[in-house]
């Protein structure tokens, strides 16, 4: 459950970045996941539920925008999404070893007052 | 009444936003960069070792403890609660500091911080961390390492890559562990390295056994690899 560690994370920068702009409220926060972040979304949407049961929280929505996984095959020059864990290029069978999108963890932007 | 949450204030808040694209580790990740540089000065080479729990991370810092070229080694080893592991690795002669981590189920760059304060370095020139015995939780926090180990024990099943794969994805080298059993558990060999190297194509293997040490003079050798030669002062 580092979920949790990471939404306490995900607070305290929110809360340091609404402070610096001179906001008092915070009232959605957008995070982006990648499928390969090590991040269950399910988890972190629980953890959050924890976190938001109480003030300051209590009226923030949270929304995740989870980012499938993209590599590239160096051999076909073309972009793929991989159909399992195995990333392995559909036209040529070859392993790809550069992922091109999916290791996202990221706070995207706050809507504040 | 608020327009936005409801609440009792008389204002209607205008709600702005705020674009941050801020990494949700960054500042773990500040601090392993940090930690990195610490090390580098030291002249330490450094290590991640990660498994889950009872694949053998302890024995296997055991032998690379009494096997080292230039002893001791230095371990921070993460533990839910009990500083058996720092214990049995003191014995063997590595210089060991534990971290309880209580209910966190996995090392981050300030805690290994924190440690290695409390280590005293002279005269070492490999520092392991330990990681506490999970494979999901520690793939996404960098500890300012330089290359990161992962365990798989025969008895854990062939297929353990594709179940876990985010964190032998992360690893520099993959170690098949307790390899003497392996025929007494019926390991498929074969479909284990298979599935490593679909997973993790970038990853050194190594087969062996802490227990008898089979096949540790490799790893040595790769760990040792590129190792900085001077020691910290």
């Amino acid at each position: 459950m580092h979920e949790l560690a990471l939404i306490q994370e995900v607070c305290a920068l929110a809360q340091h970045a609404a402070r610096e702009q001179g906001a008092s409220s915070i009232h959605r926060l957008e995070l982006r996941i990648g499928s390969l972040g090590g991040v269950d979304p399910e988890a972190l949407r629980q953890a959050f539920a924890v976190v938001s049961a109480s003030d300051p929280w209590r009226h923030t929505e949270l929304a995740l925008e989870v980012v499938p996984t993209r590599c590239f095959c160096a051999d076909c020059r073309q972009a793929f999404s991989p159909v399992d864990v195995i990333h392995a290029c559909p036209r040529c069978g070859q392993l790809a070893s550069q992922v091109i999108a999916g290791r996202e963890l990221e706070l995207v932007a706050l809507e504040v007052s | 009444m608020c327009g936005t949450c409801g609440c009792d204030s008389p204002q209607t808040a205008t709600t702005r936003r705020l674009e941050l694209h801020q990494g949700l580790l960054s500042r773990n990740d500040a601090q392993a960069a940090a930690n990195r540089a610490h090390f580098r000065r030291h002249g330490l080479r450094t290590l991640n070792l990660l498994s889950a729990p009872g694949s053998g991370k302890t024995a296997l810092l055991e032998q690379l403890a009494r096997r080292w070229p230039r002893p001791p080694i230095g371990v921070i080893v993460g533990d839910l609660a009990t500083d058996n592991d720092a214990r049995r690795l003191q014995a063997a002669g590595a210089r060991a500091v534990q971290i309880r981590t209580g209910d966190l189920c996995h090392l981050d760059a300030a805690l290994v911080d924190r440690a290695f304060a409390q280590l005293d370095c002279r005269g070492i020139d490999l520092l392991v961390i330990e990681n506490v015995g999970n494979l999901v939780c520690p793939t996404a926090f960098d500890l300012g390492e330089e290359r990161r180990i992962a365990i798989l024990s025969v008895t854990e099943g062939e297929d353990k890559p594709l179940k876990y794969p985010a964190l032998f994805r992360s690893a520099d080298a993959v170690l098949i562990n307790k390899s003497d059993l392996a025929d007494a558990v019926g390991f498929d060999r074969r479909s284990a390295i298979a599935n490593l190297q679909a997973i993790a194509p970038q990853a050194e293997l190594f087969e062996l056994s802490a227990r008898s040490g089979d096949g540790l003079d490799a790893l040595i050798a790769w760990i040792d690899t590129g190792s900085n030669t001077s020691s910290c002062s």
